[in-house]
C-alpha cells in the first residue's frame, strides 16, 4: 500500500510519484475519471497497475493518496 | 584516443568486473552501464541507491553529512548543534565553502562548529540534560541567533535520546525555532536519506510557522531558489540573473539563506529547483500543500542558462519573458568572448565525471559549450530518477557508473584515457599521480562560482588552466621511460 503523490503535468496527464521507490511515471489510463467519480484501476506507462478506492469527486491535484499494487511487481 | 564503441565499452565493464568474487561481481554489474539514449527509463540499465558492498572503496557519505553538511548547515543565522561526539562536526566543519554575508560568531554561524561533545557518561546516562543546558548557553553567548537545529550523530539514535522533547521545551523557553533532526549517520545507504530527513524536518518544524500570517507583502513575481548551496558564491551568480529578468527572489535554500527566508517560502509563486536530488522532497510537499508549482533549471554554461531562463520565464507574463531575452542578450558578448578564448584550447578534450547531487548531468552542457565531451559520468548517491534525467544528456556508448568503487574508477580511467577528470578530493591525488589533469568538482577546487554567466567565465578559465598546465608534461614515472631515451643513454655511454 504505497503512498502515491499524484499531480497533473503540463500536458494535463496524471503523473504518478512514489517517493520511496523514486518511481515517476505518467498514468496511461484511469478507470473512473469523470467529474463525479475518480479512481479505480490506474495503468502506468511502464505497464504496472495500481488501484485507488474510487472517490466521489475529482480530487484536487496535487494530492497524496494510498494505492494498492495490483500486479506482483518486479 | 578515439571514442569507444558500445561493444568495447561493454567489454571494458566485463573486464573490470572480472576481479571480483562472484557475488560482488553480480551486484556491481547492476551499477555499471553503457549509455543508450533510446532508453526512456534508467531502471532498464542501471540500479542505484543500494547499499555499498563491504570491502570496496566507496566515496559516499552518511545521513548526518546530508543533513548537517548539505541542507541545514548553510542556513547562516541558525546554530546547528552536532549532537554527539565531537568528531563528526569538527572534521566536516567549513569544508563545503557555502559563502554567506554576515559577521561570523555574532549574527551568522556558518563556519563555526557547535557540538555537545559526548563523553562516556552521556552515552550511559543519556544526553538530554546536556542538550538542554547547551541551548541556554547558546542563548547567552550568541543572543542574535535566529534558531537552533539539533543534528543527531549516530549515538543519539542508538541510545534513544528524546531530542524532540528537549527541542519542544527549549522552543517555549527561548521562543525561537528549535528543530530536532533525526539524521543519525547509520540511516540509509548514503547521504541521500539525510537530505530527505532534513527536508522532512523543515516540513514538520519550520515551513508552517507563518501559515495564516499575511503580513509579508507578496508580488506576482516571487520565486524561491531551492537547492543552491552558494558554493564559492554560486547562488549569488544565479540570483543576479533572476533579479535582472524581473523576478523577486524571496528565499535562497539554503546557501546564504536564513530561517526567515525559509519560513516565507510558502508565499512564493514558483519554486526553482537546482539540486533536484537534495531538495525535490520539499518542493513536492509545497506543491501539494501550498499549490506552488516547481521546475528544475540548470545554470551551468550559456546554452543551458538560456534554456532555463526561458523555461522559468514561461511561467510568468510577457514582461518577464522580455526580461529573460534582455538578460540573455546582455551577457551574450561576454560569454561569446569566453567561448572564443577557451574553446580553441579545450576543443575535443574528453572528460570523466564522478560527483554527487546534480552535477553529473548539469555540468555536461557547460563542457559541451567549450567543445569538450563528457565520456563517463556517475552519481555517488543518485536515485533512478537522476539517471532517467542523465540518459538524454549523455552521448551514446558512454560509461555510466553508480557508486563507483575506487578500483573500478581507476581501471575505467586507464582504458578510457580522459583528458580531464572531475571528482572529489579523495580521488584527486590518485589521478594527479597518474598524470591526469583533475578538478575537484565538489567545491570547485577552491574556486567558483560556476553558476550563471559570471560563473561560466571562471569555469572555462579553471578547466583551461588545469588541462593545459605545463606540469602534466613533466609527470613521467622513472620506470616508464620509453625505449628511445634508453637508446640515447646507451649511445652516450
Amino acid at each position: 500500500m504505497p503512498s502515491v503523490m499524484l499531480k497533473k503535468n503540463a500536458e494535463g496527464k496524471l503523473v504518478f510519484y512514489v517517493p520511496k521507490k523514486d518511481l515517476e511515471e505518467v498514468a496511461e489510463s484511469v478507470e473512473f475519471d469523470s467529474p463525479d467519480k475518480w479512481g479505480g484501476e490506474v495503468v502506468l506507462s511502464d505497464g504496472s497497475k495500481y488501484y485507488f478506492d474510487p472517490l466521489d469527486a475529482q480530487p484536487d491535484f496535487p494530492i497524496t493518496l494510498r494505492a494498492k499494487r495490483l500486479d506482483s511487481g518486479e | 584516443m578515439a571514442a569507444l564503441t558500445k561493444e568495447e565499452t561493454e567489454a571494458l565493464i566485463q573486464e573490470v568486473l572480472e576481479i571480483y568474487p562472484e557475488q560482488a561481481r553480480k551486484d556491481r554489474a547492476k551499477h555499471l552501464a553503457v549509455n543508450d539514449q533510446s532508453l526512456e527509463k534508467s531502471n532498464k540499465c542501471i540500479t542505484s541507491n543500494r547499499k555499498s558492498q563491504p570491502g570496496v572503496m566507496t566515496i559516499r557519505g552518511c545521513a548526518y553529512a546530508g543533513s548537517k553538511g548539505v541542507v541545514w548547515g548553510p542556513i547562516k543565522d541558525m546554530i546547528h548543534i552536532s549532537h554527539g561526539p565531537v568528531g563528526c562536526g569538527q572534521y566536516s566543519r567549513a569544508g563545503r565553502r557555502n559563502y554567506y554575508v554576515g559577521t561570523t560568531g555574532i549574527n551568522t554561524f556558518g563556519t563555526m562548529n557547535f557540538t555537545s561533545d559526548f563523553q562516556e557518561k552521556d552515552i550511559v546516562f543519556g544526553g538530554d540534560k546536556k542538550l538542554a543546558k547547551i541551548m541556554n548557553e547558546i542563548e547567552q553567548l550568541f543572543p542574535l541567533n535566529k534558531g537552533i537545529s539539533i543534528q543527531s550523530e549516530c549515538p543519539i539514535g542508538l541510545i534513544g535520546d528524546d531530542i524532540e522533547a528537549v527541542a519542544k521545551k527549549a522552543n517555549k523557553e527561548i521562543n525561537k525555532p528549535v528543530v530536532p533532526v533525526r539524521c543519525e549517520g547509520f540511516r540509509g545507504v548514503s547521504q541521500s536519506l539525510g537530505h530527505h530527513i532534513a527536508n522532512d524536518a523543515i516540513r514538520d518544524w519550520v515551513l508552517e510557522n507563518r501559515d495564516g500570517d499575511d503580513s509579508f507583502p507578496t508580488t506576482p513575481y516571487d520565486v524561491a531558489v531551492i537547492g543552491d548551496y552558494n558554493i564559492g558564491g554560486d547562488a549569488w551568480a544565479s540570483r543576479t540573473l533572476l533579479e535582472e529578468m524581473g523576478l523577486r527572489v524571496v528565499a535562497q535554500w539554503s546557501g546564504d539563506g536564513t530561517i526567515a527566508e525559509i519560513e516565507k517560502t510558502p508565499k512564493v509563486k514558483l519554486n526553482l529547483i537546482h539540486c533536484y536530488r537534495s531538495m525535490n522532497y520539499i518542493a513536492r510537499h509545497m506543491e501539494e500543500k501550498y499549490k506552488i508549482p516547481w521546475i528544475e533549471y540548470n545554470f551551468f554554461g550559456p546554452t543551458k542558462i538560456a534554456e532555463s531562463l526561458r523555461k522559468i520565464a514561461s511561467h510568468f507574463d510577457e514582461t518577464i519573458m522580455a526580461g529573460a531575452e534582455k538578460v540573455i542578450a546582455k551577457y551574450q558578448a561576454e560569454y561569446d568572448a569566453v567561448i572564443a578564448k577557451y574553446k580553441p584550447r579545450l576543443q575535443g578534450k574528453r572528460v570523466m565525471l564522478y560527483v554527487g547531487g546534480l552535477r553529473p548531468r548539469h555540468v555536461i552542457g557547460a563542457y559541451e559549450d567549450l567543445g569538450m565531451e563528457v565520456v563517463g559520468t556517475g552519481y555517488e548517491f543518485g536515485h533512478n530518477d537522476d539517471y532517467d534525467r542523465t540518459i538524454k544528456e549523455m552521448g551514446n556508448a558512454t560509461l555510466i557508473y553508480d557508486d563507483v568503487t575506487g578500483y573500478e574508477f581507476e581501471e575505467f580511467v586507464k582504458r578510457v584515457k580522459p583528458d580531464l577528470i572531475g571528482s572529489g578530493i579523495k580521488e584527486k591525488y590518485i589521478f594527479q599521480k597518474m598524470g591526469i589533469p583533475f578538478r575537484q568538482m565538489h567545491s570547485w577546487d577552491y574556486s567558483g562560482p560556476y553558476h550563471g554567466y559570471d560563473g561560466f567565465a571562471i569555469f572555462a578559465r579553471d578547466m583551461d588552466m588545469t588541462l593545459n598546465n605545463p606540469c602534466w608534461k613533466q609527470v613521467k614515472m622513472p620506470w616508464k621511460t620509453d625505449d628511445s631515451s634508453k637508446v640515447a643513454v646507451a649511445a652516450s655511454a
